[in-house]
């Protein structure tokens, strides 16, 4: 760990990928995320990296999927309506079962939007981001700290189960300045994996990268086991933290921004006698569905905090079985809950429970 | 007994799944023959997007990489930035090259990637049963012009390699065909330069192979190489663009 730092969530991203031994950067400007690209074009070139502004969202997904062919660390940032367009590449990616890192700093939507933070791309990010039966790990930080630490994990994790990770951020996270530890520098060992096309060397067969399977039974048969791979995951790698869960009879799920602003509000409403908690969740994908069906036999009831219309709820009342209510409190298009409105909606669902 | 003709080893020696008279094998031999002359079958990755040669990953002999429809380029700029030191090429056809991909097909040659490209035009999309291709001739009957290209509503043949002419950066720019043997020479020599252009460090390097497709022309294989002569060339005259290396 070093010398905590003042930085912007996108600058500590970047920072971090390079720590974490990533090498190679494509990217096209797009508002709220283009610090990553400006310190990427900045750094890269004094490390011998590759900083490329490709010509669009679309080649640039497809220069990712160039280099993770060949096995090395390779990532791409953007914000909602460009990962849109990255969607057919993160579908090959996928489907060719290469790793590489895509950071999506949402912005309101649908459409061109707005650009200002959100949370609306929760479906889009954790149902496969793209055509095909498919998922990515998903990632969601609620601190510049967390930028970082979340970077180097998404990357090891994508290389482990081999498959794309998605930091997905709000702009909140990316625009926010705080002080950060970046964590110390990875060292690879620079060894391709057995599977990269590097070239045969005249020393072994072909390597290919591909996600064409003409034979119906042998798709198939890829789509099962990644699925098995999938199983592993979700059974493995789900990432969460507790606040105030002890004796809880609410329990806030919520993430990034949102998460920071129910915080606040638990504090205020713990002053006031409410006993409120959060699960909120780190990985997005896999969701952490234990900890929420166990706490679904403790509390009265959940509450869920979006920048969305209550895309994650419905996670939510998968994981506790719809076992207890779940209360919505968002705010879209940009705008985000003050502490006073999270407080309110909790004195909602406490009023409800009594 | 002395070998005169050999199968390239670059080449795998599988079925193939073109049809009787595309000259898709020709270009492939070609492609094979340029990297068994380099010697540099061990360091070529190649990059082969959707359209009918789109399971060339499983007739060449060096690594090889799928990729979306259009794709190619930015894939191939991938790995040669990963990989500086191999030799990468894609193999792309019309619809792919000049319609989908045709935004990466001009940035990565006016960014001079050092790379190989090899484009197949056929005037047709081949791989989904003969539609209309942008290089598709005026005229020209397909699935999706049954009454011929018509220019006012279809507009027009796009050339491509006169097109990325007009960019500063490429090395090499050629257009061959392989409808005879005198043009088959000239490609083999077109498409070895190429790649040596690669292997010396010398940048972006395009071949557009004006190729037969019987099948979707609905023409016996050898009506389809005379029609390459008759319609395709004076659309699509032969000839080199640009070679830095000849001052051109």
């Amino acid at each position: 760990m070093q010398e905590k730092v003042l930085m912007k969530g996108n600058e500590a991203i970047a920072e971090a990928a390079i720590l974490a031994g990533c090498r190679h950067y494509f990217g096209y400007p797009i508002t709220p995320q283009t610090e990553v690209a400006a310190y990427m074009s900045k750094k890269m070139p004094k490390i011998g990296g590759t900083f490329l502004q490709a010509e669009s969202e679309i080649a640039a997904i497809n220069m990712v999927y160039g280099v993770a062919s060949t096995g090395k660390r390779v990532m791409t940032s953007s914000s909602s309506p460009g990962i849109a367009l990255k969607a057919e590449g993160i579908s090959y990616l996928a489907g060719a079962d290469l790793p590489a890192l895509i950071l999506n700093v949402q912005r309101g939507g649908p459409g061109l939007g707005g650009i200002q933070p959100s949370q609306a791309d929760y479906y889009f990010a954790t149902r496969g981001p793209g055509h095909g039966d498919f998922h990515v790990l998903v990632l969601a930080p609620a601190s510049v700290q967390e930028m970082a630490d979340l970077t180097a994990k998404a990357f090891a994790l994508a290389e482990k189960y081999r498959m794309p990770a998605m930091l997905l951020a709000d702009g909140t996270m990316g625009q926010m300045m705080e002080p950060v530890a970046l964590p110390d520098p990875v060292d690879l060992n620079g060894e391709a994996p057995e599977w990269a096309t590097t070239g045969t060397k005249m020393q072994r067969k072909h390597n290919i990268a591909n996600s064409l399977y003409l034979s119906p039974a042998e798709l198939e048969r890829t789509n099962i086991e990644r699925f098995e791979r999938y199983a592993k995951i979700e059974e493995e790698e789900p990432m969460w933290e507790e606040f105030m869960m002890e004796d809880a009879d609410i329990c806030i799920v919520s993430c990034g921004i949102t998460a920071r602003v129910s915080r606040n509000a638990i504090v205020e409403a713990r002053k006031q006698g409410i006993k409120v908690g959060m699960i909120r969740p780190i990985t997005l994908w896999p969701f952490p569905k234990k900890p929420l069906a166990a706490a679904a036999e403790k509390v009265k009831s959940f509450l869920c905090v979006e920048l969305n219309m209550g895309q994650m709820k419905e996670d939510v009342e998968l994981a506790i079985r719809c076992k207890k209510p779940v209360d919505l409190c968002f705010r879209v298009g940009g705008m985000i809950p003050s502490p006073d409105e999270v407080l309110a909606a909790i004195k909602n669902a406490a009023e409800k429970e009594a | 007994m002395a070998v005169v003709m050999d199968k390239p080893h670059a080449l795998l020696d599988v079925a193939r799944h073109y049809c009787p008279g595309c000259t898709h094998g020709i270009v492939h031999r070609l492609v094979a023959e340029a990297i068994d002359a380099l010697g540099i079958e061990g360091r070529t990755i190649g990059v082969a997007p959707v359209g009918c040669s789109v399971l060339a990953y499983d007739y060449f002999a060096c690594d090889m990489i799928e990729a979306a429809h259009g794709r190619a380029p930015a894939v191939a700029t991938g790995v040669k930035r990963s990989l500086p030191e191999n030799i990468v090429f894609s193999y792309q056809g019309d619809g792919d090259l000049a319609s989908i991909g045709l935004c990466e097909t001009v940035s990565t040659a006016c960014r001079g990637e050092n790379i190989t490209v090899i484009f197949i035009n056929n005037a047709i999309y081949g791989m989904t049963g003969g539609q209309m291709a942008p290089t598709s001739l005026v005229g020209q009957v397909t699935q999706t012009s049954p009454y011929g290209r018509n220019p006012e509503t279809q507009g027009y043949p796009i050339r491509i390699s006169e097109l990325l002419a007009t960019l500063d950066a490429p090395q090499y720019i050629e257009r061959v065909a392989v409808n005879n043997v005198k043009n088959v020479r000239a490609a083999k020599k077109a498409i070895e330069k190429a790649f040596r252009n690669q292997v010396e460090g010398k940048g972006f390097s395009f071949i557009e192979v004006l190729s037969s497709c019987p099948t979707n022309w609905g023409m016996t294989p050898q009506k389809a190489l005379e029609w390459i002569d008759e319609a395709m060339i004076p659309q699509y005259p032969l000839g080199v663009f640009r070679d830095k290396e000849a001052g051109k």
